[in-house]
């Protein structure tokens, strides 16, 4: 299981790597915005991809809509993990083809049981 | 201020004397064909209300020179002197902050990952010791089994006093690390300051050009700015005192939910 992190705040993917690797998943790589992370996506053979919302460069949001428009992979599930709480953009974010929503700030347990969920719904 | 803001709300009394004087003044010479005099006092009156913008206009210059003027850390410890005495205005301070924030959560990051394994080593030795303790306490044990355990143990009691050290000064450096709140929350409240203040400003500039658009007759068209959420706007504040904003995690949820997630 290969993740991608991106957000670009070193500090919450280091608090993003910590928890997956709790979680059992140890293979992850580092984005700091979309403009870094579809290039990596593209090649990188991901199997799932936790984005932030607000990020200079490509937003997250955007990066969704990338990934759900690029043939090779629309299917990759991704875990929105974000400050954004405006009720029109978690809607927006569903009807992009997002697998999960998670706000900040945010525990571990909500972040393991969003993941699990993902997973649940996939298999 | 408020006073303040009160005080601007009407013209200068003796500046009202005036422009009364000069209109009754207009009518007459209007009225008695002196289109000469009418003329000058017409360009009279424009530099009345010319004059009073001036004055609202170097009234607010000031206040505002002030409110920028007063802007300066007062340096409580030579430390903070030097690290304050460098910053000049207030996106200076902000990236202050973020930077000593950034470093404190690396710091506390840090001594979290170098603490995790060893609590795990000492919880995975434990388990082992554990049940060689049991099947010792079954009478399960060879001699040889149990001189390894032995020694085993005695290393253990060993390293947990080595890894209980390790883990506390972690957690006492992890609390050490945690004064940056200090430094950063003076910064915040400076500039909270000074943008409570620059506000204050811009609502006297907006009354004092009202007064000028009461003047002039003029009227602005104000567009609704519709700010884009795609890019993202970042936390919200007071989430629970808005109907368009989710106020935690159950929120999303229940929104996702709603919508067949």
């Amino acid at each position: 299981m290969k993740i991608l992190i991106v957000d670009d705040f070193s500090t919450m993917r280091r608090i993003i790597k910590n928890l997956l690797r709790d979680l059992g998943f140890t293979n992850t790589d580092e984005a700091d915005d979309g403009n870094t992370a579809l290039p990596m996506l593209k090649s990188g053979k991901y199997d799932f991809l936790v984005t932030d919302w607000n990020m200079p460069g490509m937003s997250g949001f955007d990066l969704l809509k990338a990934v759900r428009a690029d043939e090779g992979l629309k299917t990759l599930p991704i875990l929105m993990v974000t400050a954004e709480a405006k009720r029109d953009q978690i809607v927006a974010a569903a009807q992009a083809g997002v697998n999960g929503y998670v706000v900040k700030p945010f525990t571990a347990a909500v972040l393991k049981d969003k993941i699990e969920k993902i997973f649940e719904r996939i298999q | 201020m408020s006073d303040d803001i009160k005080g601007h709300r009407g013209l200068e009394p003796e500046v009202t004397e005036k422009l009364r004087r000069q209109a009754a003044e207009l009518m007459e010479s209007v009225e008695g064909g002196d289109y000469a005099r009418s003329m000058t006092l017409i360009n009279e009156l424009s530099d009345v209300r010319d004059q009073s913008l001036y004055q609202e206009v170097g009234r607010l210059t000031r206040t505002l020179h002030e409110a920028i003027r007063n802007f300066q850390i007062d340096p409580r410890s030579q430390e903070q002197k030097e690290v304050l005495s460098v910053m000049t205005d207030a996106s200076d301070r902000l990236a202050y902050v973020v930077q000593m924030t950034s470093q404190a959560a690396n710091r506390t990051m840090d001594l979290v990952e170098e603490s995790m394994p060893i609590a795990h080593t000492l919880r995975d030795e434990a388990v082992v010791l554990r049940e060689e303790w049991q099947r010792l306490r079954r009478r399960e044990m060879q001699p040889a089994e149990f001189r390894e355990l032995y020694g085993r143990i005695d290393a253990f009691f060993l390293s947990v006093t080595k890894d209980a050290d390790i883990i506390y000064n972690s957690l006492s450096e992890i609390l050490l690390a945690q004064d940056f709140q200090d430094l950063t929350g003076q910064v915040i409240q400076r500039v909270t300051a000074l943008v409570k203040e620059v506000e204050e400003q811009m609502l006297s500039l907006v009354v004092m050009a009202s007064h000028v658009d009461q003047l002039t007759g003029t009227v602005h068209q104000i567009d609704d700015q519709d700010v884009s959420a795609e890019q993202g706007v970042g936390p919200q504040v007071k989430a629970e005192e808005r109907e368009d904003v989710v106020s935690g995690q159950n929120d999303v949820d229940d929104l996702l939910s709603s919508l067949g997630f």
